[in-house]
């Protein structure tokens, strides 16, 4: 199921052979993505799909045309190659095509392990039914999913271009509501080696969240000093991470650009412990070290001691401003301090102690603000120690004036974004002054 | 909730991920596989799994065609023609679903190995549960079929004539002041074919189309942009919406579209809006009787009645991601819980014409219907599919059941939920004159909802003060916060059935992996009094 590099590289030179095209590149894909869903104690969907795909993009000149294929006999794969070229003899010239490029130097990939691949329904359930059991036990009632992935791309163009990426990785995430539904708590855990997930330990932690949110008391709504848990940072941050493209801020339509129709790239503007960058090889969070057009990826900076180094650019936008065109990374991380998030608590005079934000939405691009709300355990914090549970707030909040009004910086962890993407980030805990909360939520 | 990035309120049709392999468009008005040569593969799966243990099982054999045809300024960005075609079976063994799918299936023993694979995934997960799954009894209909009653098929139209509408569209913004636009065309032909256990052969033919667009106004003195999103409905029509039609436009402040969308009067007006926006007058923050357009209200009613009346979440299915419901059994069961104040009832339909979740049967082989959810302000009912059905002490399912693919398990979603008209006359003018401190909103923006869908805050497109029962001007920076029972007992008054419209989206997401819903959401205009405005404006 899953091609080896050189099964996919003969494949690949097998399609380039039938092209007539000035320039041609083809984009292939593999993947089975398995999943087992449960809530109330049990499982309650499941499933797996897959799938192999390959695009073929045919140029004539500016006149492009793509067109995909899910077959593979030799038939099929002829039938790709002239289909793409027909469209690009069809399409009007496109302006902003840059051609292909050459051969690349790409970093060595790290993102397969066999642990992962070889799992199988039994592993999947049995790994559930650990996380069942911790709720079982206390007499409390869990909700939770386990995906794996597992796939590869490859991508081969006329130029002499090739690449080859095999990825695998799992997302776990639970939560657990008290019986009487006045406590609710949630962990999750991304992992590149299946070895790694622990469901029980996450769902252990789960449940010390809902059971210490029982009993949740109302505050008033305002500014407060808030410690985010690195989740709780991620989600918000990665608002500030879709944004950074070039582009936009160029054109006037970013919260990075500025009047006079110029942008804030080489700007401070965050605070200058503030950096946040990628980086394909880091063994917590490997990542394709290429992107879908073949640009290599490496280790950037993208707000480096607050300050904005780098953006992504189009190959057709870095053309028309003459710059270096650095493509959009494969992940993100941002760089964390030493303090724990004890010692965070620890120095807190009166704040909220963050472990969840939930359905965050841009309210104003030009700002970056955006709202959201409260989840699964949120807690007052006095003279250094958590006091009570507090009930959920709604907040407005910009990433960017939150990173503004940085205090500390807390130890980095690996996390999965719990807003719907499921991507995973390196990102530290972080307390954060003047938090704007703007109502209260009766939600548990 | 409206998957982020994915939803109405920031739509960008070039970042949807696009599912499915790229064909010419020819590719799309070929039939798909003749409906003998589906059926004798849905018995192939059927009998493999029945012969492995499985004491119910369905096959959906699906072709899901789409089409984007995506545009800025004066250059077509890209024009896509996507189509998927594969097979999921869904299976009971030993009391616990199992679910396995696979592409390019064309074969009897293609269908009989993905049965076998979902029956293998029941097996291992009956292990966990110690509680089967009930089933409410399904007859079967024998061999049906069903067709979104479109006039024109959209996907027949020549590229080039969508393209030429959308270049036209593009040029009347930008002589109109926009800086930059953006703008889509989104068609989708979902061909499904699903068989089961009960006897049912149901074979569906359901068409959707969604043209949008976004201007955005830069002031590049000041650094400071706006933008303006269409105030068009994603429909469950053909082509035939884009047919322009005096009697489908509601003039006022600007011009709002029942059935028929002039895209290139609404976009002429967006770009002399967002300009508008760049010096209007910042909301002061304070309680304002809001007046509410449908091009707004569609998703209001979406995330604070939609959602928390779908009966997985109140069951606690949903608790690990989308979330549960404040509107529990035993609020349901008082018979006496107001949702909302008298003027308020709303109502699920899977079969209105023109809406986007109007479809025969459901994807369980379920007959659609239309049912009352809140009556007179009342909780009366919720959503529910054949395995949940029983727990509301019924033994026949609501028809609530749908998967985004073949290769998606389908589950519980939302059927299209809407607010009754008003049944005295009342026009949008006549609701405004009586409005001492308002905001007129119209068209949806940004939105956010807790997980138990209490607390929520929306915007909208356009935002106009009321003064003493005038339109004074317009606003910026204007957002509402308010929970979800204050908020429909609030509403005091609903425009007539005149003023009834639909909106709604193809990206209503639930689930874990998340799933796409395309769902619409009716109503006239409403009046909420005293709601809690407050100012977005930021500084960074």
């Amino acid at each position: 199921m899953i091609l080896s590099e050189t099964e996919a590289k003969s494949l690949l030179q097998k399609v380039l052979k039938y092209s007539k095209a000035d320039e041609c590149e083809v984009n292939l894909q593999g993947e089975k993505w398995s999943n087992i869903r449960y809530a109330l104690n049990k499982v309650s969907t499941c499933g797996s799909k897959t799938y192999k795909v390959l695009a073929v993009q045919s140029a004539f000149g500016k006149k492009v045309g793509v067109a995909t294929i899910d077959e593979f006999d030799d038939a099929s794969l002829e039938k790709v190659v002239r289909r793409s070229e027909e469209l690009a003899q069809l399409a009007p010239e496109n302006p902003e095509y840059t051609g292909l490029l050459g051969p690349q130097q790409y970093l060595p990939p790290s993102g397969f392990i066999n642990s992962t691949a070889s799992l199988t329904s039994v592993d999947r359930a049995k790994a559930v039914g650990q996380s069942i059991q911790v709720a079982r036990s206390q007499k409390q009632t869990v909700a939770g999913y386990l995906e794996d992935r597992v796939g590869y791309s490859a991508m081969m163009n006329s130029k002499g271009l090739f690449a080859y990426y095999p990825s695998a990785k799992v997302n776990f995430s639970a939560t657990i509501r008290t019986d009487n539904g006045t406590g609710s708590g949630y962990a999750t855990q991304g992992v590149t080696d299946f070895a790694k997930l622990n469901t029980a330990s996450a769902t252990q932690i789960a449940l010390q969240k809902a059971v210490g949110s029982v009993g949740a008391q109302a505050i008033e709504p305002g500014k407060y000093t808030v410690i985010l848990e690195p989740l709780a940072a991620a989600v918000l941050l990665e608002h500030l991470f879709r944004s950074l493209d070039a582009r936009s801020a160029d054109e006037g339509r970013s919260f990075l650009s500025k009047a006079g129709g110029k942008s804030k790239l080489g700007e401070q503007i965050v605070d200058e412990r503030v950096t946040i960058y990628s980086d394909p090889t880091n063994e917590d969070l490997p990542s394709s070290p290429w992107s879908a057009d073949g640009r290599a990826q490496e280790k950037i900076s993208w707000i480096e001691k607050g300050v904005i180094k780098n953006l992504f650019y189009s190959r057709y936008w870095a053309q028309k401003k003459g710059v270096k065109p650095v493509p959009a990374p494969t992940n993100f991380m941002m760089a964390g301090g030493t303090a724990s998030l004890e010692e965070l608590i620890k120095s807190t005079q009166r704040g909220i102690l963050v472990t969840k934000f939930w359905y965050i939405r841009s309210v104003d691009p030009q700002s970056l603000l955006v709202t959201g709300l409260t989840r699964d355990g949120t807690f007052y914090i006095e003279n250094g120690k958590i006091k009570h549970p507090v009930k959920n707030f709604r907040f407005n909040e910009s990433p960017v004036i939150m990173l503004n009004n940085l205090e500390t910086l807390g130890k980095v962890e690996r996390v999965v974004s719990s807003e719907g993407s499921f991507s995973n980030y390196l990102v530290p805990a972080m307390k954060i002054r003047e938090f704007t909360f703007t109502s209260l939520s009766d939600a548990i | 909730m409206q998957a982020t990035g994915l939803g109405a309120g920031s739509l960008m049709l070039s970042q949807i991920p696009v599912f499915g392999r790229q064909v010419p468009v020819e590719a799309l008005l070929v039939p798909g596989l003749d409906i003998s040569i589906k059926k004798r593969l849905a018995d192939a799966a059927l009998n493999a799994a029945k012969s492995k243990g499985a004491s119910y099982a369905d096959v959906r054999i699906g072709r899901y065609l789409n089409q984007f045809i995506i545009t800025r300024e004066d250059k077509v960005q890209n024009i896509s023609n996507t189509e998927s075609y594969g097979v999921g079976v869904r299976v009971i063994v030993n009391g616990c679903w199992g679910f396995a799918a696979v592409g390019e299936a064309k074969t009897e023993a293609e269908l009989a190995s993905v049965a076998e694979e979902a029956v293998a995934m029941a097996k291992a997960n009956a292990l966990l549960s110690d509680e089967p799954v009930q089933l409410a009894p399904q007859k079967g209909f024998g061999e049906v079929s069903w067709k979104t009653p479109i006039v024109k098929n959209a996907f027949e139209i020549p590229i080039k004539e969508k393209v030429d509408l959308l270049m036209a569209v593009n040029g009347a913004a930008l002589s109109n002041g926009a800086s930059f636009v953006n703008s889509q065309f989104f068609l989708v032909n979902e061909q499904k074919y699903f068989a089961s256990t009960d006897g049912s052969y149901i074979d569906q033919d359901v068409h959707r189309l969604w043209p949008s667009f976004t201007v955005t106004a830069i002031d590049p003195k000041s650094g400071k942009f706006e933008t303006r999103d269409a105030l068009s409905a994603p429909m469950g029509m053909g082509y035939e919406y884009l047919q322009v039609n005096p009697a489908d436009k509601i003039t006022g402040i600007t011009t709002r579209y029942n059935k028929g969308y002039d895209m290139l009067e609404d976009i002429t007006l967006a770009a002399k809006q967002a300009k508008q926006k760049l010096s209007a007058k910042s909301v002061e923050a304070g309680k304002y009787d809001l007046v509410l357009d449908p091009s707004h209200t569609w998703l209001t009613i979406h995330e604070s009645v939609g959602h928390p009346l779908e009966l997985d979440r109140v069951l606690g299915y949903e608790a690990n991601f989308a979330g549960t419901s404040f509107a529990t059994l035993d609020k349901w069961k008082s018979k006496n819980f107001n949702y909302g104040s008298k003027e308020v009832n709303f109502f699920a339909d899977k079969t209105q014409p023109g809406s986007l979740g109007a479809v025969g049967y459901d994807d369980e082989g379920v007959k659609t219907k239309r049912w009352d959810l809140v009556k007179d302000g009342i909780l009366t009912n919720y959503m529910g599919i054949r395995d949940q059905v029983h727990i509301l002490g019924e033994n026949e399912s609501q028809g609530c059941c749908y998967a985004d693919s073949w290769g998606s398990v389908q589950f519980q979603r939302m059927a299209n939920v809407s607010l009754a008209p008003g049944k005295e006359k009342l026009s949008v003018e006549e609701m405004i004159k009586d409005v001492k401190r308002g905001i007129y909103i119209i068209g949806d923006s940004s939105y956010s909802i807790d997980q138990q869908r209490y607390n929520f805050q929306f915007s909208g497109q356009l935002a106009y003060e009321i003064k003493d029962g005038q339109i004074a001007g317009m606003l910026k920076d204007v957002a509402y916060q308010s929970n979800t029972q204050e908020f429909w007992n609030s509403c005091v008054k609903i425009c007539d059935e005149s003023d009834y419209r639909l909106g709604g989206s193809f990206f209503d997401g639930k689930g874990q992996p998340i799933q796409s819903n395309a769902v619409t959401h009716g109503s006239s205009t409403a009046r909420f009094n005293g709601v809690n405005v407050i100012n977005t404006g930021r500084k960074i």
